[in-house]
């Protein structure tokens, strides 16, 4: 399985870092934990440096299913750390309510598939709150954070990816981090963030990504992509558990002498333009990968934008059409997933074709 | 209304069941004991609005036997496919039903086939209590090509349109709404059937819930909504989940029956990835299996009435495993779909669909 190697391809991506600005130097202590012990700690320390921050959610209590909340109920009470009924639009609204009196709401939604029927709070009010009352009120002290995903054996309602229907909806944030250490410095970002964020944890590195995560409090930028990997002939965009799928791509596109730059969007909107454009600028070609599908995907969004920008410029240009490599137009299937997912092969092969064309 | 009425009605006179044994029993029992059998609930039904039926209920030899052997049917295919689920030829997600039995069999008894059932996830003893076979259960199961949703839908998704059966969902409290939806249809063609739209504590609390409540009773629909309360939702209890944990005063004006059965209980966790001991301590499911254990409780109705020996019960026991089995092996025979069935049915067949094929090549349906 291609994700296994993934805590030490992790470790070594690292040490290979050149990001775009200089802020961004990642903390280099700390221990290897996975990814839902990163976002543990990030929870940890939220509620400790916020006495106004709340974590709820179905199951939260003993845990929660991916024990992401391990822990929290007993250092921080349930009255502030509590379980919600089953009712995910009553959990959107309440928390957007909690968020507008000046509170740091932490919601949990246990699989993003169920997140729809807290699609019209999310949009309808807590994207349009501070827009609505005239910068009055606001909900800015909202985070949703929620499984996202493929597992291998998800099927239909436990494996979609909606980020792309989120980022449609102007006044939100959508941040989808790709690893431990990333996930606990997007997490805080995004809770201390003065905007509502939906906050996307994939939910298949929860247990098999493992790296070294600072134990400190620390933040990484929101709205900053992240060049992993340096790279002259092709730039890949990706987030979240697809980038190591890129990375696999990458690592083997090199054999055959094509050098890939590999970018992680990290913040989906409002995204880093100007990372993608520079990079595309670069190398001329590009390529976008998520396992949303494919047609409406954030993915479209990318390759229009950068369409427009990189065709033909200062006699630098796209040399290639953008690919995309998703998740095909189909429900999200049982048995068959290993066709419908974007694997290492099929950005291979798109990595050659748009190299070739 | 009419349902309600028919389940207040005895059961003797529910349709008998037809009865496969292997051999004649030594004991009191024959196959054409027509005595009627009163017995008592051991708890009262309690009525919202209502007046509750009697807790004498009639029933006949028959209808014990085909209890039994139903709701042990139900227990070995629940069992069976933990095992074949940790065996991993079972994948995704699997919600068992075991110890919940009673509430599938005892609703079958007192409704037809042409009356609709709509469920959630925790399907597959529904399905079979709905006629479904055990082979297309356990290669739907393994998302074989023989399984009863063409091995698309898994576990969650079980369906049976020719009894009735609107499965078989994934989004808690979703098909509450759609039953309601089919028994608006129902009340259109005037069919005299009623849909059940079953749903769990969990579901409860879902706003859809709500809204199916008030439309159900602003158009007099013949919907009957199941609260199936086996008292946790995944890992919540009901008294975290819910202010008042009545669930058949949740509709108000809706009149509601608390039956025993329906206050039930799962023995295994949420589903397979639930180990179900991290929010109840096993004390508590022990307790419950041996003191309310539905398969047990018709047992010791049987053998205190002698219709049977004990040796003889577990000889129908021994009988539904086999079956089980034989569906199993039966089962594992059949292929996965073919892979061009990734593509069928996301819309209807040849109207225009276009999908990227596994290849990259773009797989076009033309329009007839």
């Amino acid at each position: 399985m291609a994700l296994r190697g993934l805590g030490r391809r992790i470790s070594i991506g690292k040490r290979c870092f050149s990001s775009a600005s200089e802020v961004e130097k990642p903390p280099r202590d700390g221990k290897p934990i996975n990814l839902f012990s990163a976002i543990n700690q990030a929870l940890h320390i939220a509620l400790e440096t916020d006495p106004r921050a709340y974590v709820f959610g179905e199951d939260v209590g003993f845990g929660g299913v991916f024990r992401c909340t391990t822990g929290l109920t007993d250092r921080f009470g349930r009255n502030r750390v509590f379980n919600t009924p089953l009712c995910e639009q009553g959990i959107a609204g309440f928390a957007i309510g909690l968020a507008a009196m000046g509170n740091r709401a932490i919601a949990e939604i246990q699989f993003a598939d169920y997140i729809y029927p807290a699609f019209d709070q999310i949009v309808n009010e807590a994207a349009k709150f501070r827009y609505r009352s005239g910068n009055q009120f606001n909900c800015g002290g909202l985070t949703i954070r929620s499984p996202y995903g493929a597992v291998g054996h998800g099927g239909h309602y436990h494996s979609q990816s909606p980020e792309a229907f989120f980022c449609h909806v102007p006044g939100l944030k959508v941040v989808i981090p790709r690893s431990p250490q990333q996930a606990k410095g997007l997490l805080l970002a995004c809770i201390r963030d003065p905007n509502p964020v939906v906050f996307f944890e994939p939910k298949w590195l929860y247990r098999l990504a493992v790296e070294e995560v600072p134990e400190h409090d620390y933040m990484l930028p929101l709205s900053q992509a992240e060049v992993t990997r340096q790279g002259s002939d092709i730039t890949l965009v990706g987030w979240g558990a697809q980038l190591s799928v890129l990375e696999h791509a990458c690592d083997e596109a090199a054999k055959d002498g094509i050098s890939c730059e590999l970018i992680d969007l990290r913040t989906l909107i409002p995204w880093d333009k100007e990372t993608v454009e520079a990079s595309v600028r670069k190398t001329g070609r590009l390529l976008v990968s998520h396992e949303a599908p494919v047609t409406g995907g954030f993915g479209a969004e990318i390759s229009a934008s950068i369409a427009e920008c990189c065709f033909l410029r200062h006699g630098l240009q796209l040399e290639a059409p953008v690919a995309r490599i998703c998740g095909l137009d189909t429900p999200f299937p049982l048995v068959y997933e290993p066709f419908y997912m974007p694997t290492k092969n099929k950005v291979l092969d798109a990595i050659k074709t748009t190299v070739n064309y | 209304m009419a349902a309600v009425r028919r389940l207040s009605r005895s059961s003797s006179a529910a349709p008998l069941r037809r009865l496969l044994f292997l051999r004649p029993f030594s004991s009191s029992f024959s196959a054409d004991d027509q005595r009627v059998l009163t017995v008592e609930t051991s708890l009262p039904f309690i009525g919202h609005k209502i007046d509750p039926p009697s807790r004498s209920v009639d029933t006949t030899p028959n209808e014990l036997f085909s209890f039994f052997r139903d709701m042990s049917l139900m227990r070995r295919m629940e069992i069976a496919a933990d095992s074949l689920y940790k065996a991993k030829l079972i994948r995704g997600f699997c919600h068992l039903y075991d110890g919940q039995e009673a509430v599938a069999v005892g609703m079958e008894a007192a409704i037809t086939k042409r009356d609709a059932i709509i469920t959630a996830y925790r399907d597959h003893c529904i399905y079979l209590g709905r006629g479904g076979s055990l082979v297309e259960a356990f290669a739907e199961l393994m998302g074989r090509r023989a399984g009863c949703s063409r091995g698309k839908g898994g576990s969650m998704h079980f369906y049976k349109k020719d009894a009735g059966f609107y499965g078989g969902h994934g989004i808690v409290g979703a098909q509450v709404p759609l039953g309601c939806g089919v028994a608006f249809a129902q009340k259109y063609s005037k069919d005299e059937n009623v849909t059940f739209a079953m749903y769990g504590d969990g579901a409860a609390n879902q706003g859809q819930l709500f809204e199916a409540l008030n439309i159900s009773a602003l158009w007099d629909l013949p919907v009957i909504l199941v609260c199936e309360n086996n008292h946790y939702g995944m890992g919540t209890a009901e008294w975290r989940a819910a202010k008042s944990p009545a669930y058949y005063k949740r509709g108000d004006y809706v009149p509601g029956l608390k039956i025993l059965e329906m206050d039930t209980y799962r023995y295994h966790g949420h589903s397979m990835s639930d180990p179900g001991s991290t929010y109840r301590t096993r004390d508590e499911i022990s307790g419950v299996r041996q003191e309310r254990d539905p398969i047990e409780r018709i047992r010791k109705l049987i053998l205190s009435y002698e219709l049977a020996t004990a040796a003889e019960l577990k000889d129908i026991e021994k009988e539904v495993r086999k079956a089980v089995d034989e569906a199993i092996a039966q089962a594992k025979e059949s292929p996965m779909p073919d892979p061009s069935e990734l593509f069928t049915n996301v819309y209807v067949k040849g109207f225009g669909v276009e999908a990227f094929g596994a290849d990259r090549k773009e797989v076009k349906a033309l329009l007839p």
